[in-house]
C-alpha cells in the first residue's frame, strides 16, 4: 500500500480510480454462494467456482475427460452453456463475449483434440489482450505422460499464448486456482488463462471453500502512473505544436474513452485510432481523424509522420500502424502510456514512458494541464490536417459510385448508415472486408467494433459475433465477413440457429481470398496462386440448410433494401453481397514502406482519382471503368500531377476546395 | 554484450520451460543456464547468461517480469557480483605426466576427484576465464571429456 500513499499527490484532483484491489475482484457472490462449505466432487466445484465468479454463460464442447464437469453443469441454474460445433468456435465465442462486455469469457473443452482446437482462439485473445478462462479436461494424473488416449500437453502447447496457465495437481488448490485465474485474466493487461483439470481430480471429493481474496506476490500490475512522469508528459503536451493522440485497444479496455476525449478537447489534439482502438473514440467527434496505418487514411498517416508529439494511449506501435519503424514519425517525441511495461520501448523509444491504467493516467494529465492553465496552440496544425483531409478523402464518388457493380466501400457506408451506433455491435473477420469495415463503418462507443487485430485470425469474426450477441441481447450484432473467412467456422451457423441467436452475417463475396489476391495483384505479377475460391458454395442455400434466412444481392440498387431486410429480420440472417475480386483496399502502405508512402489515396487536386498507384495495379483494380475513360487511363501520378498538386497546395489556382486563411508550403 | 540474469521463480513444475521458452521465442539464445533451490523451499533460482544488447536485454527482463511465476529478476552482469562455474574434466594421464597434471591442478586450486590407470578426473570451480585457461593448459595431455555447469552468481551486497 505504501506506493499508493506516495502517489496520492497526483490523484488529489482525480476522481476515484481503479486499483489492483478493485479490478479483478469476484464479480459474483464469491464465498457467499449456497454451495460454500459443501462437500462435493471436483467437477462440481469447478462449476461452483464459475458460479462464485458470477459467470452466466460458458461456451464449450464436451468429451471423455470433460464429462464429469458437464455432468455437474447439468445441475447449474445460473450458467447457460452454449454448445459450439467446434472448440475453436467456442473459444472465439467466449472471446466475443469478453470483448463486448469486458467480463472474462469462459470456455470448457475436453482433453487432447478438444484442447488443441482451442489454441488459435487462445492465441487470438492473447494478441488482443482479451480476458478468457479456458478450462480443459485432462487425462487422469496417473496416466499423464503415457500417450494415453486423447492426451495432449495443453499447458505446454499453449505456454507462448497464455497470460498464465495451471495444471491442477490437487483438489485442495481448485478454488484458489479459479480465483487466481479470473483475477489474472481481467487485471493488468488482460489475457487468456488456462486451467487443465485431470479427470481424476474432477471425480475426487472435496469441500468447496471459495476465497474472495487473492494474493499473488509476483503479480501486482501498476495501475497508478508515476506523478513525475505525468508532469513531464504534460510539459511536452504544452510545448507541442503538432501533437497527435494515437489511440489503441487499451483505451477501450481501460474504459478511458471519456478521459481521452477530454484531453483531446482540452488541448485540441487530433486523434487517430488503430483497428483495436476503433470505437474507443467516437467518430462523430471533430478531433477524430480515423484509421491510421497500412490501410489508414492518408491524412492520418501524414499527421503521424509530421507530428512533433505522439501520445500513445493504450497502443503498441504495431507494424500495421507504424509501417517501416525506422522511418516512423521521425520528428515526434513520444509519450507512451501502457499498463504493460514491456510494450514501452519495445518498438519505439518513449521520451516519457508512463506505466499505468490509461483512465487514471489521462485523468491526472487533464487535471495537471488544467492546473497549469495550459492553452492549446494547435490551430495551424489542425488547419493543415483539415487541408489534407479535404484533399485526400478516404472516399470519393469518382472512385466509388458505380452502377454496374457493387462497390464494397458503398456497402459499408450503407450498413453504417442503417446501424444505430448506440445499439449495435459490428464484428469482422479478417481480410479486405475487415479493412473496409475499419474505414467506413462508423462507431461511437468502445466495445462495439470487434476484430482480430494482432493475430489476424480468419474464422474469428463469425463465432465471436455469436458470443457478442449472446452477451448483448439488446444489441444488433452484425458480422462483416469475407467468403474465405466465413467458411473457416461456418459450422457455427448451427450454434446460432439452435440457440436462437439473431446474428447477422454480411459477406462481401468476391470468390477469392481478397487480401492475398490484392498482394498478388500488386506485388506478385498477378500470379493468383491458390487465392481463387470459385465455385463457392451457394451461401443462401447454406443459410437455408441451417434454418437461417438468407439473400444474395448482385445489383448495387438492391444493397440498401437487402441490408434493411437483414437488420429487420428476427432470427439469424446471411446476406451474400457479390463484389468484384478486382476491388482492392486503398489507401495502402506497402509492407516495408514508410507510413507516409501511401499508394492509392484519392487526391482531389488531380481530379479525385487514386494516385501513386503501384505498377501492378490496373485501373480496374482501384475503381470503375468510367473513371478510366474520364481520365484517359492515367493512373499513376505524373510529373504534371505533382505540379498541379503543388499549385493546389499553394492555393495558386484558386480552384482548391480549401478556403482556410493559412497557406501551406 | 553478455548479461547474467538471476531470476527468482516459483518452485513448480513447468516454470523453467516458461522462462526458457519466453527467452527463446523472443529470439534470444541462452548461453548458460543453471537452476537450483534457494533458501525458501517454495522458490527456485534460475541463472541464465544471454547475449543481448541493452535494449534487447531490457525487453527480455520486462517480458520475464510478466510471467506470473517470476518473482524477481536481478541483473548480476556487473563485475562486483560473484560468478562461478564448475567444470569436471577427464584428462589423459600416463604415469610420466601425472605429476605435471597434479601440479597444474594445484596451481588452480582444483581438486582431484578420481585417478585411473590412464586418466585423472579433476574438478575446478571458478570464473569462466579460469576454467578456460585450465582447459587450455590441459589440452596438450589430451582431454577425454569435459562437463561444465551453467554459471551461478550472487551479488556482494548484504541486502539483495
Amino acid at each position: 500500500m505504501s506506493d499508493e500513499i506516495v502517489s496520492l499527490e497526483q490523484t488529489a484532483k482525480a476522481p476515484a480510480r481503479r486499483s489492483a484491489s478493485s479490478v479483478g475482484a469476484v464479480r459474483g457472490k464469491g464465498s457467499g454462494t449456497a454451495k460454500q462449505g459443501q462437500t462435493m466432487l471436483g467437477a462440481q466445484a469447478v462449476i461452483a467456482s464459475l458460479e462464485a465468479e458470477g459467470v452466466d454463460v460458458v461456451f464449450g464442447y464436451p468429451g471423455g475427460q470433460a464429462i464429469k464437469m458437464y455432468d455437474a453443469l447439468y445441475d447449474s441454474d445460473q450458467i447457460t452453456h452454449i454448445l459450439a460445433r467446434h472448440e475453436q468456435g467456442a473459444v472465439h465465442m467466449a472471446d466475443g463475449y469478453a470483448r463486448s462486455t469486458g467480463r472474462p469469457g469462459v470456455a470448457i473443452v475436453t482433453s487432447g483434440p478438444g484442447a488443441t482446437n482451442t489454441v488459435t482462439g487462445i492465441a487470438t485473445a492473447y494478441m488482443d489482450s482479451v480476458p478468457l478462462v479456458i478450462i480443459t479436461g485432462q487425462v487422469p494424473r496417473a496416466v499423464i505422460g503415457t500417450d494415453s488416449f486423447q492426451e495432449s500437453d495443453i499447458v505446454g502447447i499453449t505456454m507462448p499464448v497464455v497470460k498464465h496457465s495451471y495444471l491442477l495437481q490437487s483438489t485442495d488448490e481448485l478454488t484458489k486456482t479459479f480465483r487466481e485465474a479470473f483475477h489474472i485474466a481481467q487485471t493488468g493487461r488482460p489475457g487468456p488463462v488456462l486451467i487443465d483439470i485431470p479427470s481424476d481430480l474432477a471425480g475426487a471429493e472435496m469441500v468447496f471453500e471459495y476465497p474472495d481474496e487473492v494474493n499473488i506476490p509476483s503479480y501486482k500490475p501498476t495501475y497508478r502512473g508515476n506523478a513525475k512522469q505525468i508532469r513531464a508528459a504534460c510539459k511536452l503536451i504544452e510545448e507541442a505544436s503538432r501533437p497527435v493522440l494515437y489511440v489503441g485497444g487499451g483505451c477501450a479496455i481501460s474504459d478511458a474513452s471519456a478521459e481521452v476525449r477530454a484531453l483531446a478537447h482540452l488541448m485540441e489534439i487530433p486523434v487517430v485510432t488503430t483497428l483495436m482502438g476503433k470505437g474507443a473514440y467516437p467518430v462523430s467527434d471533430p478531433y477524430l481523424l480515423g484509421p491510421v496505418g497500412m490501410h489508414g487514411a492518408k491524412y492520418s498517416n501524414l499527421a503521424m509522420t509530421e507530428a512533433d508529439l505522439i501520445i500513445a494511449a493504450g497502443a503498441r506501435f504495431s507494424d500495421r500502424v507504424t509501417g517501416r519503424p525506422d522511418k516512423f514519425a521521425p520528428t515526434a517525441k513520444i509519450i507512451h502510456i501502457d499498463i504493460d511495461p514491456a510494450e514501452i520501448g519495445k518498438i519505439r523509444e518513449a521520451n516519457v514512458p508512463i506505466v499505468g491504467d490509461l483512465k487514471g493516467v489521462v485523468t491526472a494529465m487533464v487535471a495537471q494541464l488544467e492546473k497549469d492553465g495550459a492553452r492549446p496552440q494547435t490551430a495551424p496544425w489542425l488547419e493543415k490536417i483539415a487541408r489534407w483531409r479535404e484533399r485526400y478523402p478516404i472516399y470519393h464518388a469518382n472512385v466509388g459510385d458505380d452502377e454496374a457493380q457493387i462497390v464494397p466501400e458503398r456497402v459499408m457506408q450503407e450498413l453504417s448508415r442503417q446501424l444505430d451506433p448506440e445499439r449495435s455491435i459490428v464484428v469482422t473477420e479478417v481480410g479486405q472486408h475487415q479493412m473496409w469495415a475499419h474505414q467506413f463503418v462508423d462507431r461511437e462507443r468502445p466495445r462495439t467494433f470487434l476484430s482480430s487485430g494482432g493475430l489476424g485470425t480468419m474464422g474469428f469474426g463469425f463465432p465471436a459475433s455469436i458470443g457478442a450477441a449472446i452477451a448483448n441481447p439488446e444489441m444488433d450484432v452484425v458480422c462483416i465477413a469475407g467468403d474465405g473467412s466465413f467458411q473457416m467456422n461456418s459450422q457455427e451457423m448451427a450454434t446460432a440457429a439452435i440457440n436462437g441467436v439473431p446474428v447477422k452475417v454480411l459477406i462481401l463475396d468476391n470468390r477469392a481470398l481478397g487480401m492475398v489476391h490484392q498482394w498478388q495483384k500488386l506485388f506478385y505479377d498477378e500470379r493468383y496462386s491458390q487465392t481463387l475460391l470459385e465455385p463457392n458454395p451457394d451461401f443462401v442455400k447454406l443459410a437455408d440448410a441451417y434454418g437461417w434466412q438468407g439473400r444474395r444481392v448482385e445489383a448495387p440498387a438492391d444493397v440498401a433494401d437487402a441490408i434493411q431486410e437483414m437488420l429487420s429480420s428476427d432470427g439469424p440472417y446471411l446476406l451474400d453481397v457479390a463484389i468484384s475480386r478486382e476491388q482492392n483496399v486503398y489507401p495502402m502502405v506497402a509492407p516495408g514502406s514508410a507510413l507516409d508512402d501511401v499508394m492509392g489515396a484519392i487526391d482531389v487536386a488531380v481530379g479525385a482519382v487514386r494516385t501513386d498507384m503501384p505498377p501492378g495495379a490496373s485501373p480496374a483494380a482501384s475503381s470503375c471503368e468510367n473513371i478510366d475513360a474520364q481520365f484517359g487511363g492515367i493512373w499513376e501520378a505524373s510529373p504534371d500531377d505533382a505540379e498541379a498538386r503543388q499549385a493546389f497546395a499553394a492555393g495558386a489556382d484558386g480552384s482548391g476546395p480549401v478556403s482556410g486563411p493559412g497557406k501551406e508550403g | 554484450m553478455k548479461h547474467v540474469l538471476s531470476v527468482l521463480v516459483e518452485n513448480k513444475p513447468g516454470v523453467l520451460s516458461r522462462v526458457t521458452g519466453l527467452v527463446s521465442r523472443r529470439g534470444f539464445n541462452i548461453e548458460s543456464l543453471s537452476v537450483g533451490p534457494v533458501e525458501d523451499p517454495t522458490m527456485s533460482r534460475v541463472t541464465a547468461v544471454v547475449d543481448a544488447d541493452d535494449v534487447a536485454y531490457e525487453q527480455i527482463t520486462k517480458q520475464l517480469h510478466k510471467l506470473i511465476s517470476v518473482h524477481k529478476i536481478t541483473d548480476l552482469t556487473a563485475t562486483d557480483a560473484i560468478q562461478r562455474e564448475l567444470m569436471l574434466v577427464k584428462v589423459n594421464a600416463a604415469p610420466e605426466n601425472r605429476s605435471d597434471i597434479l601440479a597444474l591442478a594445484n596451481i588452480f586450486d582444483a581438486s582431484i576427484e578420481h585417478v585411473g590407470r590412464s586418466s585423472i578426473t579433476i574438478q575446478l570451480t571458478g570464473k569462466e576465464n579460469a576454467l578456460k585457461n585450465f582447459e587450455n593448459l590441459l589440452k596438450p595431455y589430451g582431454i577425454k571429456e569435459i562437463i561444465r555447469s551453467g554459471r551461478i552468481a550472487i551479488s556482494r551486497h548484504s541486502k539483495d
